[in-house]
């Protein structure tokens, strides 16, 4: 287990949403592994700075108490910390944000007001995560560290989308609180300039099948490292002969390799059903389109101005995640709703035929769809593009 | 009271008495149902000869089934195994749960042994034991036929009748209580059917509540590739895993001596689809409908019955695995067992079972004729007479599913460790394993998977409780159905408190066993794992499971469990779950 905690460890170092010395993982099989090892020499020093040295018994006692195999104690990076800490203030008892991770897998994001191992556990109990104000997050797993991982990610993608998308709406009602503009100035502080020019990636079309992995793999990665997407969402495929060759459910963006299944377009062998739930649109979007490749991530301000609305008394309000009927655009770039899969109101039923007379299409609180010609060149010089309009709208409309 | 109906209904066929007990709501609350509640009812029993006739034969329901909870169309049947003498008990879908739940019952348990073939008809409250000497020997299709009408159909076949030690219990003609031989429990107290029918609802504490958890499954459901993908469960029903053991090498074949099937491209689920156009069907209460039914209602082979009867048997023709997977249905007779027996009487023959000796062969095993009688004994036996243990690729004397042991570290531990004997079900590893949900983890490591696998056997002991399906946990969490739970029964329930409900009812179950004798020397796997390579390549390589790093993953395995090094219970574990055990 030590291995494998210390590797989900050094992943979640290099997503970038803590420091080293601002989370401890621990996973446990028949003893009890944390990382940073507690006892560890050089980590004493860092670890006060957190402040977890002293809760550790309370981790353990936590631990204890659920029928888990991971735990991950986190206080995440600017801006995520501050905007979690406001949020938690304005809502007592959970954060209920409207995007597609959180209402798909989350559900809403418990708070517990003190370091309260009791209070903490019987939310772990119903839910895969809690909200500390001043101390930070905790998420767990019952199979790997990686769930504790994924779940903590999520919990910071989903309030930064809340805070921003919420944030447009004071700013347009004119009430913006002191508070909120101050959280709202430091966090823009530190959001990173997205790149001025795409990568050069691998130019198509690809003669064989170790170019078309290699290709998926560079593609992925780089999303991940041009803050495109958190690596542990999004999805990438390629269409090559009589294949699509596309990401299994699950896997990393920036960790491809090993995780991509060959797909046969005549459906002949059900080999990927381990394959991406996006599977079947981006299937549908390739054949309506001609082109070759998808590349599917959730860039926050495409997802930010995706729940951006301002129709007043919609019957559909609360469910505009399946039922908006409005034709919304960002630009020429339209916004469309569904759900994640291939149910009846999954979006594998409303991309496809939007994205086939643009650059991109954006679903509703989830993420964005491009597309290329033979290669990933072009659809990720879009979804750049895409990126950095949403950005300069958004800031535009406040 | 709200999704329990507070009713279990006692019969006893020794002398055609029945009564209706009325368990206490500490009852219900500790044990939630299905599995959980039949293992109340057999533990007193339990280390009675299977054919004692004290011994019951329990249907039991959970109490999420007959209403709007998804998939709540499963029940479990208990009692113990006649082929692995360890706790036997079965999940089995159609609509017989959803018929005694509306007959106002949670569950029927049935002792004694009828002096001559009998059935049970229960119609709301009233209950007739009826004579079925005219029915000896009936295979299970047209008996369904004849009694469908009384409602819902439990009933054995002629194997179970001939005393094969795989026979099941067939519900509604094609939904099977397949493993452990719970058969032969209903045919030795003389036992041909039950037929159920009611007419009364489910009361459900909070039907919005209900509604809104329901939603949140659904919606995990349609988000989730392995069910709802094009390639999923609802398009190609559980023969959308045949590809995917196959390309992970991982697919028994030639009686687990090779782990991948040359033929398999032309034996997989769109091979099916191609020849037979079937369309969905499935149990009652669930939308998912993974089973296969031909438009003059053939139902087609799942995918251990695929897989067993083609790669492990190396049997490439497509009819063949249709007509065997009928006749095992019609026989009621496990088509696991069934399959991995003929495979291991192949290797102790040296040659491979042509696809006339396959169909003649299980005949004979349905029919108790020749050979027949002998294999109807499961491999186990059967290599043990032979002098050629090691062909028989068992756990505790019942054959292993479709997934070797090799491709899945945790399966292998999950199959070692099994209650029942080897059972793919019990931990399900498969999950994280190949099937990346949650997320995915190393299949070729033991790091971690002992207390992945004793987690797992938890949730699973609450899913079978419930009573749910398996398949749904593809995509949710108890999480999920702890707010269905809560819904449907008005006491406020978290998945943690679920998972720790789960790990009583697993450990009386290893209590039962350990009062039965079995200690760690059964939680093991044949040699053949530990000894041989799979077959390798596409540069994925199967290595023979290395002796050591299983011993001390089973022995992390007892340590998390609560056992000893022995694998039996301890008296500090058990009286911390509530439990009784006297290990003296």
């Amino acid at each position: 287990m030590e291995q494998l905690v210390n590797k989900y460890a050094q992943k979640l170092i290099k997503s970038g949403l803590v420091t080293p010395d601002s989370f401890i993982l621990g996973a446990l099989d028949v003893t009890l592994t944390w990382s940073p090892c507690p006892t560890s020499k050089t980590r004493e020093h860092s670890a006060s700075a957190f402040g977890w040295e002293p809760l550790l018994p309370s981790l353990e006692t936590i631990f204890s108490a659920l029928n888990i195999n991971s735990l991950l104690f986190a206080r995440p990076t600017e801006p995520y910390n501050s905007i979690i800490e406001y949020l938690a203030e304005q809502n007592e008892h959970m954060i209920e944000p409207k995007d597609c991770e959180t209402r798909t897998f989350l559900h809403d994001l418990p708070i517990v007001r003190s370091f309260d191992p009791e209070q903490i556990i019987e939310k772990l109990k119903n839910r895969k995560s809690v909200i500390i104000p001043g101390h930070g997050i905790i998420t767990w797993g019952t199979v790997s560290p990686e769930q504790a991982l994924v779940f903590f990610s999520s919990v910071c993608f989903a309030c930064f989308v809340k805070f921003f998308s919420d944030h447009l709406v004071h700013s347009r009602t004119g009430n913006v609180s002191q508070k909120e503009q101050s959280v709202f100035d430091k966090a823009i502080v530190s959001l990173n300039p997205l790149p001025e020019h795409p990568p050069e990636l691998m130019k198509g079309p690809f003669e064989n099948e170790e170019q078309v992995y290699r290709a998926i793999c560079e593609a992925g990665r780089k999303t991940v490292v041009y803050q495109l997407v958190d690596s542990s969402f999004g999805n990438i495929s390629l269409l090559h002969n009589d294949n699509l060759y596309i990401s299994q459910t699950t896997s990393w963006l920036d960790e491809l390799g090993g995780c991509i299944d060959p797909c046969p377009m005549d459906g002949s062998t059900c080999a990927a059903i381990t394959a991406s739930s996006e599977l079947s649109a981006h299937r549908e979007m390739l054949q309506r389109t001609g082109m070759h490749t998808v590349l599917h991530t959730h860039p926050k301000f495409a997802v930010i101005l995706s729940l951006d609305c301002e129709k007043e008394n919609c019957e559909h309000e609360g469910l505009c995640h399946i039922k908006c009927t409005e034709k919304r655009f960002v630009n020429d770039i339209p916004i469309v709703p569904g759900e994640v899969g291939t149910g009846p109101t999954g979006l594998c039923n409303t991309v496809p035929s939007a994205i086939e007379d643009h650059r991109g299409a954006i679903v509703y609180g989830h993420g964005l769809f491009v597309l290329g010609q033979n290669d990933y060149n072009d659809a990720f010089k879009n979804l750049l593009a895409i990126e950095r309009m949403c950005r300069d709208v958004y800031f535009s409309k406040l | 009271m709200n999704g329990w109906t507070g009713k279990i209904l006692h019969i006893n066929l020794s002398d055609n008495s029945h009564r209706l007990e009325h368990p206490d709501h500490n009852t219900y609350h500790s044990l939630i149902g299905g599995k959980g509640l039949a293992g109340s009812y057999l533990e007193p029993f339990v280390t009675l000869p299977w054919n004692d006739p004290e011994m019951p034969l329990i249907f039991m329901t959970g109490p999420l089934v007959g209403t709007a909870s998804p998939t709540s169309g499963r029940m479990c049947i208990m009692s113990r195994s006649p082929l692995t003498g360890t706790v036997g008990d079965a999940s089995v879908g159609g609509g017989l749960g959803f018929q005694i739940k509306k007959a106002g019952l949670d569950g029927i348990v049935i002792t004694g042994h009828s002096k001559n073939l009998c059935g049970i008809e229960i119609v709301d409250d009233q209950v007739n034991i009826c004579p079925a000497e005219n029915l000896a020997g009936m295979q299970t299709e047209p008996l369904y036929t004849r009694l469908k009408d009384k409602g819902s159909v439990a009933s054995v076949g002629p194997g179970a009748e001939n005393g094969v030690l795989f026979s099941c219990i067939m519900v509604d003609g094609n939904y099977t209580a397949g493993r452990n031989g719970l058969g032969l429990v209903s045919a030795e107290k003389n036992l041909k059917y039950l037929t159920i029918k009611g007419s009364g609802t489910i009361a459900v504490n909070n039907a919005n509540n209900l509604k809104k958890a329901r939603e949140d499954i659904f919606r995990l459901i349609s988000a989730n590739p392995l069910i709802a993908g094009e390639q999923g469960l609802m398009h190609y029903g559980t023969g959308a895993m045949y590809d995917l053991t196959n390309t992970r090498r991982m697919m028994p074949t030639a009686n687990f001596r090779k782990t991948v099937f040359n033929m398999a491209t032309s034996m997989n689920a769109h091979a099916y689809k191609q020849k037979y156009s079937p369309r969905r069907t499935g149990c009652k209460g669930c939308h998912i409908l993974c089973k296969k039914v031909t438009d003059n209602g053939m139902h087609l082979p799942e995918f251990e019955t695929m897989s067993h009867f083609s790669a492990l048997l190396e049997n490439d023709n497509i009819d063949i695995v249709t007509r065997a997977n009928s006749l095992c249905n019609e026989l009621g007779i496990d088509t696991i067992s069934a399959g991995a027996t003929l495979a291991c009487y192949a290797e102790t023959e040296e040659r491979t079972l042509n696809g006339k000796e396959i169909l003649s062969l299980l005949e004979d095993i349905g029919k108790g004729r020749g050979i027949g009688r002998e294999l109807g004994q499961g491999s186990w036996r059967y290599a043990q007479s032979k002098g050629a243990p090691d062909s028989s690729i068992t756990v505790k004397k019942q054959e292993l599913a479709a997934y070797d042991a090799r491709g899945a570290y945790g399966m292998a531990l999950g199959y070692a460790v099994s209650t029942r004997g080897a059972c793919h079900l019990r931990a399900y590893p498969l999950n994280h394993e190949i099937l990346r949900r949650p997320v995915a983890t190393d299949r070729f490591s033991f790091a971690g998977k002992a207390r992945m696998i004793k987690i797992a056997e938890d949730m699973n002991s609450v899913i079978d409780s419930l009573t749910a399906c398996k398949f749904v946990f593809f995509a949710c969490s108890l999480e999920e159905y702890a707010k269905v739970y809560t819904a449907v029964v008005g006491e406020e329930t978290t998945a943690h408190d679920m998972l720790a409900l789960g790990e009583r009812i697993y450990y009386k179950e290893r209590i039962m066993n350990a009062l039965n004798g079995f200690t760690q020397k059964d939680d093991d796997l044949p040699a053949r794992f530990f000894e041989e390579s799979g077959s390798s390549g596409n540069t994925i390589e199967i290595p023979p499971l290395n002796r050591q790093d299983f011993l001390q993953t089973r022995a992390n395995y007892y340590k998390i469990r609560g056992l000893d090094n022995n694998g039996i219970p301890t008296k500090e574990k058990a009286t911390e779950l509530d439990l009784k055990w006297n290990n003296s």
